[in-house]
Order: C-alpha cells, then sequence, then structure tokens
C-alpha cells in the first residue's frame, strides 16, 4: 500500500492514519448495541403478516379474531394509515399495507403489537385473508413488450431511457457480441431489520430507533405516511449491522410507528433472516445485450446495448439504477458513438433497489466479457484491448458528459499487472484440501485443476445524479479544549464515525473529539450510498471544523494583538508566520465556546434528455481486478486462488478502513460470480435462508493484494474518493474472466455454477 | 415448557420413556434451526449432552467393532483413533459445517434428522453400521438401512433414545467425499462413501443426497469386488468407469433449488471414480 503523509502536522489519530473505530473495542466484545438491541420498559413486540402470492386480489380481509387473541393489543391494516398510503424513495407507487392487491410474495398485509412474539404470531394466525390468486408477472420481457395488462396502476414500465451519440451507421469492422445475465443477489447484511418506536406522552409524535441508511429520507416518508409534521417524527440511528444499499427503502419503520402511536406503548419489531430476505429491496436481476465495433487493433467505434432490469413490484430506486446502469456501458473505455436502450419493469417478483454498485455491477460485467472477446477477436491479450481503449480526464462520454475527475485508468491497469501472483502452485499445496476446489468436501485432487486469470476494470460515479442535490450537514462546538460533533451521517460499518474524528482532530488540532448522538437532530446528510459520505460528510465536517478553526484563530489573534491571517494550527499547536508564537490549541481553546453548522454541496447535476444526453453524473472513480481461480473442470468447482485490485482513491485518509472496504467489496463481488443468488420461481422465493443462501466463507475468500493509488482528486474536499462500492463491481467479471480462461467456455450468467461449467 | 439435563443413560431414557412427546435436544446444531424457523414446535426438552454413557465410545479389538455414543461429537469422530478405524466416518466427519457446528453437532443428532444430505449416514451406510436404541418397549438394534425410512424420516419410535451406533473396523482403503457450492459450511448437492473389506474381498459404496433415503449401489460394488485387487492397489481403468457408470445409474436424483438431477448424477460418477482411484491408485 501507498505511504500516505500526514499534511497537516502530527496531531495523534489525524487523517492518514488507521485510526481505529470507536465502536470497534463494543463490536469485538459484544456489547455494542445495535438496533434489534433497543428496548423499552413495557415494550409490545410487532409482527406483519405478509402475502404467500405473487399476485392476487384481496377479496376478504378480518382482522377481529386476532384482536380477540389474549396479549394483542393492536391489529393494524391499510385502513389505519392515517396519512398517504404509499411510500417511496422516488415514486410512492408502495402500499404501507396491501389493500385491494398483493403484488409480491411477503408483501405486508397488516401488523400486530402483543405483549410476546409468540402472542404477535398467534395473532397473524388468527387474521383471515381470502385472496383471489392472480397470474402473476415474472418475466420483464412480458413487461417490456407490453403484453401484459399493467400490474400496478402506475403500469409496467418504470422507466425506459435511450442514449443515442454520434454516428449510428457505424459497423465494425470486428463485431462481438453477446447476452449478460446476472441473479437476484441480496446484501445479506448481518444485523437484521429492527427498530423501537416509542410514543411521545401526549401522543402526538413518536420517535424511533431503527437501523437505517438515511434518517432524514425514512422520517420524510415516514411523517407522510402518519400524517404527522416532520418534526413530530424524531428518528435517531439504532446500530447498523450492514447496510449495502437495503436499507435505502422503508421497511419496517411506518408499521413500528403506528402501531407505538395506536397503542400508546414502545412497540419493537424484529425480522428474522427469513422475513429479511423478503422485507426489503435486492439487486436488480438484469439482462444486457451489448454489441462492441471495433478497429482491428482492438480500438472501440461504436457501443449498441440493451438493458432489462427487473424492479420488481414497486418501483424503489430502480429509475435511478437503470441510468447508472446504462450511463456505464462503455465502461472506462473511450467511445464516441453509441446506441444504448434501458429498461427498468414491473414484475410481481420480490422488489428491487439500492445494493452495493447500483446498475453498474449489471454494465460491468456486460462490458468486461465483451472487452475479454474484442481482446479474443483482435488477437490481443485483456490488458491490452484495455490500455488501448482507457479512458482520461477530459474524455466524453457517451452521454456528453466530460470526465473531469482524475481518471488514473492507465496506471490502475499497469499497477494491477504488475501485483505479484500467487506463489502457490496450481492445485494449492500438496495434500492441503482447504486450498482446493471443493474444499472440505475432498472432492478434488491437484490433478483434477486447471488455473486461470482473468481480469477486469470499472468505472462508478460517485454522489447522487441526474439533479439530486445530495448534501451533507455537519455541526462543530468547540467547548472548553473539547471536540464535539454531530451529524445524521449514517454510520453502517463503513467506518465514517472513525472519519469524522480524524478529520477534526487534524483541522483542529485536537485529539478529544466527542461524536454526539447520530439522529435527526441536526440537517440531513443524505443518504450512505453511492460511496458518498467520505466525500460529502467529510467536506460537512471539515466546513464545519475549518469554520470554527477561523473562529479561534481570530480569539486568539485578539487575544495576542497579532493579525488572524498569521495563524495556523500545526499539528496540536496553534502558530505564526512570524515565528513568534506557538501555543497548543487544547490551551489556547480552554474556555472557549465555538458552534457552527456547514452544509456541503457537490455541483449541480442534469437530467438526461430524450436521447440520453446530460451532464447527469457528480464525479467518477475507477478500479481494476485480477483473479486467479482454480477450477476443478470436471467437477465445475471453483477455488479463487487470489484477488489483486489497484483502485483509484484519490487520497488514503484512513489505510486500515480503505482496506476493510477493499477486501470486503471484493468477497461480495466473489459471491456474486460464484455463489449468492436469491431464487424464484414464479415469484417463489426458494432459498430464503443462510442454509441455502450461500454467502462466501474464510475458505471461499482468497487473500487480497492491494495497490491504492493516490492522485488527489481537486473536486473532492479531502482528496479522496468514496473507496465502497468499486471493490464490488469489478471483482465479479474478473472472477469469471478467470473461469472462463480455466474452462474456455462462455459463461455469459453470474453466479456461475457448477454445471454451467462442467455439463 | 420443561428442559431436563439428565447426566445418566437410565435416567434420560426414564424421562424420555415418561413424556415420550418431549424433544431431545443433543448439539442442538439442527433441532434449533428447525426452531428459530419455526418449523418445529417444542415443549419439553430432555439435553442428553451431559449423558456420560452416550457421550462415549469403545473399540472391541476381538470382534474389531466400534461402539460410538449418539452425543459424541464430530469433532472426536473427525480426528485420530477414528481417522485410522474409520477413515470414510472420520472424513465425512471432517466434511461437516465449520469447527463451531462439529463441536456441537453430533453422530447422533446426524442420525435422528435423517436427512439425505447428512453427511455422517453414507459411511455409515456404507459401514453397514447397527443403531441401537432404548425406550419404553426396551432395547433393539437395526441395521442402518432399515433404521432410515425415507427423507428425513427413520425407525426411532416416539419415547426411544438413540444411544449408539457400532461400525466394523475393517482392513481396507475408504473414503467420502462431497459437492456442494461452497468450499466448506455447505448441504452435499452429492456425497459419495467408499468402504472396502480387503479381507472378505468386500466393497460398498453409498450415496448421500441422491435420493430419498441413503442409496447402496450393489451393480458398482459388485464390478469393483469382482476386478480390484486389494493387495496391490489396483483396479483397471476399464472396471473403474464401469462402477462409475454404475454408481451413476444408482442415483435417483431430483431437481431443487441447490443443483439439478443431471449435474447430481454427474458428480455422483466424477466422485465414485475419484474415490475408487484414491483407494486403488494403481490402474
Ligand atoms: C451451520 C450449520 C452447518 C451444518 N453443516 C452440516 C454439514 O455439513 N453436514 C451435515 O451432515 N450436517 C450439517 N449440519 C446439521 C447438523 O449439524 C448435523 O446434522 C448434526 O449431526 C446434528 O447433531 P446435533 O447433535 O446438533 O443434533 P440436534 O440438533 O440436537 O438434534 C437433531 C435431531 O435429532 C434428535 N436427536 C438428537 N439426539 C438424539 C438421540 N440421542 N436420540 C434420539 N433423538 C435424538 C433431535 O430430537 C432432533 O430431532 C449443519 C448445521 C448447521 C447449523
Amino acid at each position: 500500500m501507498t505511504a500516505t503523509t500526514v499534511t497537516a502536522g502530527t496531531v495523534r489519530g489525524g487523517l492518514g492514519q488507521s485510526v481505529v473505530r470507536p465502536d470497534g473495542t463494543a463490536k469485538v466484545q459484544g456489547s455494542f448495541q445495535f438496533s434489534s438491541d433497543y428496548t423499552a420498559d413495557d415494550a409490545l413486540w410487532g409482527a406483519t403478516l405478509r402475502s404467500p402470492h405473487p399476485f392476487a386480489r384481496i377479496v376478504r380481509l378480518d382482522v377481529s379474531a386476532a384482536l380477540r387473541v389474549p396479549g394483542v393489543a393492536a391489529v393494524i391494516t391499510a385502513a389505519d394509515v392515517p396519512g398517504v398510503p404509499t411510500y417511496g424513495l422516488i415514486s410512492q407507487d408502495q402500499p404501507v399495507f396491501a389493500s385491494d392487491v398483493v403484488r409480491f410474495v411477503g408483501e405486508p398485509v397488516a401488523a400486530v403489537a402483543a405483549d410476546h412474539p409468540a402472542t404477535c404470531r398467534q395473532a397473524l394466525q388468527a387474521i383471515v385473508v381470502e385472496y383471489e390468486v392472480l397470474e402473476p408477472l415474472t418475466d420483464p420481457e412480458r413487461a417490456v413488450d407490453g403484453s401484459v395488462p399493467p400490474i400496478h396502476p402506475d403500469g409496467n414500465v418504470i422507466r425506459h431511457q435511450r442514449i443515442v451519440r454520434g454516428d449510428q451507421t457505424i459497423e465494425g469492422p470486428v463485431t462481438v457480441e453477446g447476452t449478460y445475465e446476472l441473479g437476484r443477489q441480496d446484501q445479506a447484511f448481518l444485523g437484521l431489520e429492527a427498530a423501537l418506536a416509542v410514543p411521545d406522552h401526549d401522543g402526538g409524535g413518536v420517535e424511533l430507533v431503527v437501523a437505517t441508511q438515511w434518517l432524514h429520507e425514512d422520517q420524510k416518508q415516514i411523517a407522510a405516511c402518519l400524517a404527522l409534521p416532520a418534526e413530530k417524527v424524531r428518528l435517531a440511528l439504532g446500530g447498523v449491522g450492514g447496510a449495502f444499499g437495503a436499507r435505502e427503502d422503508i421497511s419496517l419503520q411506518v408499521h413500528t410507528c403506528l402501531l407505538a402511536l395506536r397503542t400508546g406503548r414502545p412497540v419493537r419489531i424484529a425480522y428474522d433472516r427469513h422475513e429479511s430476505f423478503l422485507g426489503h429491496v435486492h439487486r436488480h436481476p438484469c439482462t444486457v445485450w451489448m454489441r462492441h465495433h471495433a478497429d482491428h487493433d482492438g480500438r472501440i467505434r461504436r457501443i449498441e446495448a440493451r438493458f432489462v432490469f427487473d424492479g420488481g413490484a414497486y418501483a424503489s430506486t430502480s429509475s435511478a439504477v437503470l441510468i447508472n446502469g446504462i450511463t456505464h456501458t462503455q465502461g472506462p473505455y473511450a467511445c464516441e458513438n453509441a446506441t444504448v436502450d434501458g429498461w427498468a419493469v414491473r414484475t410481481n417478483n420480490l422488489p428491487s433497489g439500492a445494493m452495493r454498485g447500483f446498475g453498474v455491477v449489471q454494465a460491468c460485467f456486460a462490458h468486461e466479457s465483451q472487452m475479454d472477446k474484442l481482446a479474443a477477436a483482435c488477437g490481443l491479450e485483456p490488458l491490452e484491448v484495455r490500455l488501448r481503449n482507457a479512458m482520461h480526464t477530459g474524455d466524453r462520454l457517451i452521454t456528453g458528459q466530460v470526465v473531469e475527475n482524475v481518471a488514473p485508468v492507465e496506471r490502475i491497469i499497469h499497477e494491477v499487472a504488475a501485483l505479484p501472483l500467487p506463489d502457490e502452485p496450481v492445485g494449492g499445496h500438496d495434500g492441503d484440501i482447504l486450498r482446493l476446489p471443493g474444499g472440505v468436501g475432498r472432492t478434488t485432487d491437484a490433478a483434477h485443476v486447471r488455473r486461470g486469470i482473468g481480469y477486469a476494470v470499472s468505472i462508478k460515479n460517485l454522489m447522487y445524479s441526474e439533479g439530486f442535490d445530495d448534501y451533507s450537514t455537519a455541526r462543530v462546538r468547540l467547548v472548553d479544549g473539547t471536540v464535539h460533533v454531530k451529524f445524521a451521517t449514517v454510520e453502517v460499518g463503513q467506518g465514517f464515525v472513525t472519519l469524522a474524528q480524524q478529520i477534526a482532530r487534524t483541522e483542529l488540532g485536537i485529539e478529544d473529539v466527542v461524536l454526539d448522538r447520530i439522529d435527526t437532530g441536526v440537517g440531513s446528510a443524505g443518504s450512505t450510498s453511492a460511496s458518498r459520505q467520505t466525500w460529502m460528510s467529510g467536506g460537512a465536517v471539515l466546513g464545519a471544523c475549518r469554520l470554527v478553526r477561523d473562529r479561534l484563530l481570530a480569539l486568539v489573534a485578539d487575544r495576542e494583538g497579532m493579525d488572524a491571517a498569521a495563524l495556523t494550527i500545526d499539528g496540536a499547536e496553534i502558530v505564526d508566520s512570524g515565528g513568534l508564537l506557538r501555543i497548543p490549541v487544547a490551551v489556547a481553546a480552554a474556555g472557549v465556546d465555538i458552534d457552527e453548522t456547514f452544509e456541503h454541496h457537490h455541483p449541480a447535476t442534469e437530467d438526461l434528455d430524450e436521447l440520453g444526453q446530460g451532464n447527469c453524473h457528480t464525479a467518477f472513480a475507477f478500479c481494476a481486478h485480477r483473479a486467479v481461480v482454480d477450477v476443478d473442470t470436471e467437477l465445475g468447482l471453483v477455488k479463487v486462488v487470489q484477488i489483486a485490485t489497484s483502485q483509484d482513491v484519490g487520497r488514503v485518509l484512513n489505510p486500515l478502513s480503505v482496506l476493510g472496504q477493499v477486501e470486503g467489496g471484493i468477497a461480495q463481488g466473489l459471491g456474486l460470480a460464484v455463489m449468492e443468488e436469491l431464487l424464484q420461481d414464479g415469484g417463489i422465493v426458494k432459498n430464503p435462508t443462510f442454509t441455502d443462501y450461500l454467502l462466501p466463507t474464510f475458505l471461499d475468500m482468497p487473500p487480497v493484494v492491494v495497490s491504492l493509488v493516490e492522485e488527489p482528486e481537486p473536486h473532492s474536499p479531502l482528496g479522496a474518493k468514496g473507496v465502497g462500492e468499486p471493490p464490488t463491481i469489478s471483482s465479479t467479471p474478473a472472477v469469471v474472466a478467470a473461469i472462463r480462461d480455466a474452462v474456455g467456455r462462455e459463461l455469459p450468467r453470474v453466479p456461475v455454477r457448477p454445471a454451467d461449467i462442467c455439463l | 415448557m420443561s428442559v431436563l439435563v439428565p447426566t445418566s443413560l437410565d435416567a434420560a431414557r426414564d424421562a424420555l420413556s415418561a413424556n415420550p412427546s418431549a424433544t431431545v435436544l443433543a448439539g442442538g446444531t439442527d433441532l434449533m434451526v428447525e426452531v428459530n424457523e419455526r418449523r418445529r414446535e417444542v415443549v419439553d426438552v430432555i439435553a442428553v449432552d451431559r449423558v456420560a454413557e452416550l457421550r462415549a465410545w469403545s473399540h472391541d479389538p476381538v470382534s474389531r467393532t466400534l461402539t460410538i455414543g449418539a452425543a459424541v461429537t464430530w469433532s472426536e469422530i473427525e480426528d485420530a483413533p477414528f481417522l485410522a478405524w474409520v477413515p470414510s466416518l472420520a472424513q465425512a466427519a471432517r466434511t461437516v459445517g465449520s469447527p463451531q457446528i462439529r463441536h456441537a453437532g453430533t453422530i447422533g443428532g446426524n442420525l435422528g434428522t435423517c436427512s439425505p444430505a447428512g453427511d455422517g449416514l453414507p459411511p455409515l451406510s456404507a459401514l453397514e453400521a447397527v443403531v441401537h436404541l432404548t425406550g419404553p418397549g426396551g432395547e433393539r438394534s437395526l441395521p442402518f438401512a432399515e433404521f432410515m425410512t425415507g427423507p428425513k424420516r427413520n425407525a426411532r419410535a416416539a419415547g426411544e433414545l438413540i444411544t449408539a451406533v457400532t461400525v466394523p473396523v475393517l482392513r481396507g482403503p475408504q473414503g467420502y467425499a462431497k459437492v456442494g457450492v461452497r468450499n466448506a459450511m455447505v448441504i452435499a448437492t452429492a456425497g459419495v462413501a467408499l468402504v472396502c473389506d480387503a479381507d472378505a474381498g468386500g466393497v460398498r459404496l453409498a450415496l448421500g443426497s441422491v435420493g430419498p433415503v441413503i442409496l447402496r449401489c450393489p451393480e458398482a460394488e459388485a464390478i469393483v469386488a469382482a476386478e480390484a485387487d486389494f493387495a496391490a492397489g489396483r483396479l483397471a481403468e476399464p472396471a473403474l468407469r464401469a462402477a462409475a457408470e454404475a454408481a451413476r445409474a444408482a442415483a435417483r436424483p431430483i431437481d431443487d433449488h441447490r443443483s439439478t438431477a443431471a449435474y447430481r448424477r454427474h458428480a455422483v460418477g466424477v466422485l465414485t471414480a475419484r474415490l475408487l482411484r484414491r483407494a486403488f491408485p494403481h490402474d
């Protein structure tokens, strides 16, 4: 890893250091309070009744027997929602409770509150729902072709967008083509959905402790459904055990608050794993067709593509995922001519929404598969074709937008290629089953193994797009030598709590930084998603710290009779340019009380026009992966031996945190490549448990070798780019490319199943 | 709800006989999953993991048998001395779950659940194990083939406790291999156990996860028994191929969300061939 310089002196725990998380010890010791750990005296339990059908009309709904179950305090249905009956992040098309029809397996129909979870279950069983089962729409192509009547008043097409740029007549001379498919990946966070709602004494409001990704957006949606002003719905962050996009949408929030307001008592709801699989959105299953036209030397001349994203029953963020997908069609490669057609459609499958990578995972699997085909067609090495097409700062995308960020695509390709290959022989070290495909199953001997190497490179937009002002707010107080930082930035495990302290230490030269509770008691921070919080909330904390610092320096200047402009903070001391003054900040700040709030906004972006043209994205980051796999070709079993990665990170603010994101993201990308898929058949979910939804274990996760490319990003407040998503995006196609290299098959679908390799 | 934690076999048997609908709890690695997923209602519990007799095993060098108490864990079975006496069972033990699961999970629990994917079962089938039970009607012993009656069904009567299994200690190679989609902690999509009895010139193959019960492969067994040279560790390639093909044919797999029938059948053939080649390294 590249060494980092601590530019602003040597305060302990400042930027550039591998500072340990403030909540790390508690998490390791098991004393950290996750949202499922919150309770209150007199709290009731809530539970949700869900549809067993992918598509059905509710003919009769009778809760009277449930109300008679001893211990039941309330049963609520759509009729009990006082405000807007629906919610949603972009369009409000999803009912709090289904009233007339259910549109996916697991859709909430009613909720109960009772004295015990077992009583809740009894009550749920006592609710009578008569359904008239309808023919579900499960094939997204039927939604595209319009052959099925609308399954929702908003229609079956959530969004259709084209990108048409440049010369549409270019053909060949070399063309490569493929249709690629991605199964449904679940975010599979370990901390299940959980919340505690506590009603105000006067019954006029509610406080909700919840694991989410964006407190203020939740607040807005909940308040609308409850018909309460926003200030009557106060949210605090319950400890979040992972998110990865699955907590962007409302799940149990409205239900919990409604039950608390109805009963006048605190109510807690906690999903189990099965309910979690049904109760949150997933990564969009997607089919991508691409055709690349190129010169004989491998230079891309034109790309054609068609994307169909299965949005499931409700819109969630599908329209934004679609735009992300199609605007990343070209990958990190220069291309001036493109014809792209993209659809996000409604089906009676589970709703799809945000997941790490947000549409770009789908695009990247397709364009990287294409780049390997192009390399083969032109007789080039996979890396050579990528280098010849590598995008640079100043290049124009197929949307017409100019890439204004640092774009070290060539460099990351060179660096990933230069990282050491595993010294492990093919098939691992003699006799060690843990190093072989099939692992502890003892299926495979070294003689059955073939090794493959594959590469993939990605481009990912950072922050929100299409005109969205996803600003962030931070409040910093310097009180008697201690810094207090408050923000509503959701900590999902990514480490913003660590970073916020580091920024404050470096900017103010004070080690003692206290973080306030994360809640809606300060302005919005935007969502913890889109790799945006280091840039956006980092920018907000930085901005607020600088306002505080300027006031402190002015105060000291006043006191010392000096010019404030001559003062700076160097490490933990205030110094003047003349070299006369040098006092510890902590001493200068004794008795001081300064309070500043700062909002960080990124430059405005635009909507796409009819032809998909417009400056829709805020910024971009780049990443390259190399995968080495050993494959048992006869049984189709894969052991990933090593992943190497080079990532464009701008600046490393916390090496340990960055490494965590890199390794975790790769594990998730590897999971999509070879095992993770939530299966539905006719709308029915087949494997909603960790017995059958397989996540990579330690034995599936290889060593990772990393090269972080630090070219500070001038547009980013701290010079750093978001690092959360890129590791997930190109790791999947790199692993698949490596398997293809070993077995010589096209493998157009992920996850790659054993039978795809050997039958 | 009541929970009893007897420490002697008599106490455990009496408690279960008195309350035949009580749930027996060993390591809980199957039971608690069912409880958590609400597939099983538990009222009264009798925990057997502290019953000394059930935690014990004994080796009888005269009859050359090994009797393993029902509450012996996979982490015990995966190591010496089991590895030398019943290698196929020890290898199967190593494939179960994770270290945590193997420390809690027991051989009796595997038999109690009787899943066609239970990794302990193909070796027990191939070893022609005898399952010992005790209950209100006294003690009885059943051959494994009679004990397992269907997917997650067995011949245990209400109120009966599985006390132990007896397996022969044989001379000759053994092995177990299973295929799953993950490199550890995975349910078998196909598993094969091979047990050779060099003294009797016998060979036994048992298949897991490819039928409603563990399947034996008499045809494949006959081919190997006729063709193999135990002393030289030799099995000609055509015979090996024919045996693998016969094992493939013996499988009765289904399509489900874990795999396809076609892949399972294919895997049975490949695993059988590989186990045979490990057992008989020479062509
Ligand atoms: C994460 C995980 C991974 C797993 N991986 C594997 C795997 O790879 N391979 C595999 O085969 N299994 C696996 N299992 C399943 C399980 O660990 C095994 O089946 C184990 O052998 C069960 O033993 P136990 O002692 O935990 O049984 P328990 O859960 O205690 O009991 C299982 C059943 O047997 C009954 N029972 C237990 N003991 C007796 C007795 N003495 N008399 C009568 N009835 C009895 C119980 O009432 C219950 O019905 C896994 C489980 C988990 C949770």
